[in-house]
């Protein structure tokens, strides 16, 4: 099995408080990581930590992607290398036209890649479908990114995102958080559909209602900033009727 | 007109002791009668006007400078300044001009021929720029549009000139516009006939012709009835010039159902970092809706200067008359800005919006100031406003001072007011998504000028996207 992400011995800060505390996970081409766990276990600071967020600061340990230990790069280089954040709480930024947005951000990629630039029509035609896959609104392509966008546009707009850029690895942090169970539908549609054998995803949950949408290949607990237990799909049910106490560091 | 008049004229004024020789092309500094007197007569002014000017001039010397505007700066002395020199003679080719300035020409996509143009180097006689002028006066005159410079208007049409000026700002008005009234030099003169609308963007194709302009403007725009125009004033090129004060005044007056739009983008030299060398610029703008159902709307990006100081306003006198006033102004480096607008609503179901946007970076000061007034016959009266402020880094300043003011209680006034440092979170989202810092905050700033740039016409403001860019450049991180 190849492995697209080592994290090795994680150690990691928010202001003077450490959260993750020797952290270790290796993440596999092609499948489906959930990182399961209590709120304050550090699941959030996890996928800053991988993303290269601002409010995190890691102290010790490596974080190998594709072969290389990114955790000194910044956030562009990364997500141009093909890390992908779908964010819990998207932000609005007003004035900033969402498909100018996004045309900026897939031609990056796109350059970074050594591919050619999607003109305004080849890059709307496209967005256009995955729209319309998405079950979203339209005129969502004309606002300004994420203002005004309820709580399930936003994380659509997320996935959007995701199926636009082609990322390696995907993050998808509280990606159920504030779905109904229709827009929860659409968006795990959007994601199943992401799947090529290839890409990676870490689905970042504290419910286990997202995993009957996207099967998982691997659950692991995390607890107290570390991960504590990694097993197949069978964990969930276990999970379900025992919750995280029983879960001690192995 | 000839020489000989000139001479006649000044040899008139020569028992009041006129003693600056009009051969010469530039005035010792200092001000004083004689000086407004030479002026004049290099203007080959008739005599109203000179008489007007002195009146001005004596106003003023009664007058005190104004210090409440939020800026800090040493004291002018103008007793220093010299009122009046003829255009400098510009370097021989580019090689001549500073690197610096021909890098942000660049950047800013000035053409080759417009740009030996603003640096007074002489261009083949044969240009386009020349023909094309030529053409559209042609079409304007068609029109019966006058455009003209204000000194070929006060020599020329007098009577229009004679109702019309300080018929918006009065010569005592403020003090600097007390001073332009006195000794301006240059500015402009439109005139837009009954049921006219004007073919084409006033300025666009013309600005090089003003661009010897500058220290004291005083330029006049008349739409009569029915009448449109729109009117751009300055470019993004970067502006340089050794008078450190400008004291420009703008008067507009709207018939019934005339609607006039006001675009300026200033780009006069900044000062360095601490501010020094900058220019001081002093305006005021006003306009009047004095007929029934007129309109309007100024729309203003200021980046450049050192102290801006300056707050278009409009006068809604007819009923159903609206003003707008958009505002994108941006501090950097040390510069201080304290502008905003004027409504003042007389007539009947008038209405106004203004919206305001706010950019400092590095040591910038930016000061929104307004004042809405509603008086007591304008029944219906509306107005909307909306400042925000955007800060970048943690040395700069923004500030705001609404003042509304209603003699009528059924008006409707909406104020909103936001200042947001530019957000972290915003920023790494773009980032996130691939998109380099500089761009992150470039996209972001672009966000936030958008409802102001969209009211600019078109190649305007692709022009003061290119301008906010070179701007901002360098001031993050």
């Amino acid at each position: 099995m190849s492995k697209v992400l080592e994290i090795k011995n994680l150690k990691a800060k928010i202001g003077d408080k450490e959260i993750l505390k020797g952290l270790n996970l290796n993440l596999e081409e092609g499948k489906v990581h959930a990182i399961m766990g209590p709120n304050g276990a550090g699941k959030s600071t996890l996928s800053k930590a991988i993303v290269g967020h601002y409010d995190v600061e890691v102290t010790d340990g490596e974080i190998i992607y594709k072969g290389k230990n990114i955790v000194d790069e910044e956030p562009e280089e990364r997500a141009l290398e093909g890390i992908f954040l779908s964010f819990q709480n998207p932000v609005e930024i007003p004035g900033v036209n969402n498909a100018y947005f996004l045309r900026t951000a897939v031609n990056a990629r796109r350059k970074h890649l050594g591919l050619p630039e999607l003109n305004a029509a080849e890059f709307l035609r496209e967005m256009r479908a995955k729209v319309e896959e998405l079950g979203m609104k339209k005129e969502l392509i004309n606002r300004s990114l994420n203002e005004g966008f309820s709580g399930g546009e936003k994380k659509r707009n997320e996935i959007l995102q995701m199926m636009m850029l082609q990322p390696d690895v995907v993050i998808l942090d509280e990606i159920d958080s504030g779905l109904d169970i229709d827009a929860l539908r659409a968006v795990s549609e959007g994601i199943n559909k992401s799947k090529d054998g290839k890409r990676s995803f870490l689905v970042i949950t504290h419910y286990s209602r997202i995993l009957d949408y996207i099967k998982p290949d691997y659950i692991h607990v995390l607890k107290d900033g570390k991960i504590v237990k990694t097993a197949g799909p069978e964990l969930v049910a276990q999970l379900e009727k025992e919750g995280y106490g029983s879960f001690e560091e192995n | 007109m000839a020489q000989e008049e000139v001479n006649k004229a000044i040899a008139g004024e020569y028992s009041l002791g006129f003693e600056i020789d009009i051969e010469q092309d530039t005035v010792p500094p200092g001000l004083n009668e004689d000086v407004i007197k030479f002026i004049s007569a290099k203007k080959d002014e008739p005599e109203w006007m000179l008489e007007l000017r002195l009146k001005a001039y004596r106003k003023w010397l009664e007058m005190e400078e104004p210090t409440w505007g939020k800026v800090e700066y040493e004291p002018i002395d103008y007793q220093a300044i010299s009122y009046f020199s003829a255009p400098k003679k510009g370097p021989e080719s580019l090689d001549e001009v500073d690197p610096k300035i021909l890098e942000a020409y660049e950047k800013l996509g000035i053409p080759l021929e417009e740009q030996k143009q603003l640096q007074g180097i002489a261009v083949d006689a044969v240009v386009d720029s020349v023909s094309v002028k030529t053409t559209y006066t042609e079409e304007l005159k068609k029109h019966g549009i006058i455009f003209c410079s204000i000194s070929e208007a006060i020599r020329d049409y007098p009577e229009l000139i004679k109702k019309y000026m300080f018929s918006v700002v009065p010569m005592t008005d403020n003090f600097f516009a007390a001073l332009n009234s006195a000794v301006f030099t240059d500015g402009t003169f439109v005139y837009i006939p009954k049921g006219v609308r004007c073919p084409m963007e006033l300025s666009t194709y013309f600005r090089i012709n003003a661009l010897n302009t500058g220290q004291f403007e005083r330029t006049l725009i008349v739409a009569d009835e029915g009448s449109y125009v729109s009117y751009n004033e300055g470019c993004s090129a970067p502006m340089r010039d050794e008078n450190q004060l400008h004291a420009a005044v703008v008067e507009l007056i709207a018939m019934k159902d005339a609607e006039i739009k006001y675009s300026t983008i200033q780009n006069w030299y900044p000062g360095d970092e601490e501010g020094k060398g900058g220019i001081y610029n002093f305006v005021t703008k006003r306009g009047i809706c004095e007929g029934e159902n007129s309109k309007i709307s100024w729309t203003q990006v200021e980046t450049g200067s050192s102290i801006t100081w300056k707050y278009p306003s409009c006068v809604l006198k007819g009923d159903n008359s609206v003003g707008e006033f958009y505002s994108v102004a941006v501090t950097t480096l040390a510069q201080q800005a304290d502008t905003g607008t004027k409504m003042i609503h007389l007539g009947k179901n008038t209405s106004s919006t203004i919206i305001s946007k706010g950019i400092s970076a590095m040591k910038g000061q930016n000061t929104y100031r307004g004042l809405v007034k509603i008086g007591a016959n304008a029944h219906g009266a509306r107005n909307f406003s909306e400042c925000d402020s955007l800060l970048i880094g943690s040395e700069c300043g923004a500030h705001t001072f609404p003042y509304l003011e209603s003699k009528d209680n059924i008006g409707q006034v909406e104020h909103e007011a936001t200042t947001t440092k530019i957000s972290d979170e915003q920023l790494f989202y773009l980032r996130q998504r691939g998109i380099n810092e500089e761009d992150a905050v470039s996209m972001i700033v672009h966000g936030f000028c958008k409802e102001v740039f969209s009211q600019l016409p078109m190649e305007y403001a692709v022009e003061a996207r290119a301008l906010l860019n070179l701007t901002l450049e360098g001031s993050v991180g």
